[in-house]
């Protein structure tokens, strides 16, 4: 195997280790989202119950980080494999591609998360 | 093609798609989230406008979808979580039933508070 095969093998590795980790931990928060968004819609959503229970809430803080930063790993990967199938696009153009929506994803997460925070 | 065909019609093959697809819209959702929540930036009133704009039965039937999406991903990827680490294959069908079970039952659920 050349240097660039074992390259790709340790990074699908990697990758495959990412999505699969992330995704445990988006199974937890994903439970308690579904749970708290069917009770917060139960008497019509408003922003008063929302940051009510966010604001000042470092519990709420750490785990939308958490969701975020699980998020923002979990379905860059994914649609990386969606992109490489579906357009049999590979190589360093769909890294960057895969990179930045995961970066971007972080950062309008972040601000979201500090956003109903302050 | 005969094997594709065949393929298709196999429940994994469907379960496979709708993990595919809700990931990919769950994930072109994801920027829209965000940026609501961010109005809460520009104060209460700013996250209540975008509230109140949300009442509408159209936007009330996306926000049911994407609970649905969001649903069948995890009950989804739950089903592949336990078919890679655990040995449950002989499950499988058990598994596809119990994730579409609960997908709708989180749908229902949300229906009935909304």
């Amino acid at each position: 195997m050349t240097s660039d095969g074992k390259h790709s093998v340790r990074t699908q590795v990697l990758l495959w280790t990412a999505q699969r980790a992330s995704a445990v931990v988006l199974a937890v928060c994903v439970l308690v989202h579904l749970a708290t968004v069917i009770y917060a819609v139960r008497n019509g959503l408003s922003a008063a119950e929302l940051l009510g229970r966010t604001r000042g809430s470092y519990g709420w803080l750490g785990f939308y980080a958490i969701f975020v930063a699980a998020v923002a790993v979990h379905a860059p990967i994914g649609l990386r494999s969606v992109l490489a199938e579906t357009f049999n696009w590979r190589g360093t153009g769909l890294d960057i591609t895969v990179m930045a929506m995961g970066l971007a994803l972080a950062a309008w997460g972040l601000r979201a998360v500090y956003a109903v925070f302050i | 093609m005969k094997s594709d065909f065949r393929a298709r019609s196999h429940p994994a093959y469907w379960a496979f798609a709708v993990h595919r697809l809700s990931g990919v819209l769950l994930a072109l959702f994801l920027p829209l989230h965000f940026w609501a929540l961010g109005q809460a930036l520009h104060g209460e009133a700013g996250l209540d406008a975008f509230l109140r704009w949300s009442d509408q039965p159209l936007v009330k039937f996306a926000e049911t979808a994407l609970v649905l999406l969001l649903a069948a991903h995890l009950t989804g990827g739950l089903r592949l979580l336990a078919l890679e680490f655990l040995a449950w294959r002989n499950w499988q069908k058990g598994l596809l039933a119990a994730a579409g079970g609960a997908t709708l039952a989180v749908g229902l659920l949300f229906l009935l508070n909304l």
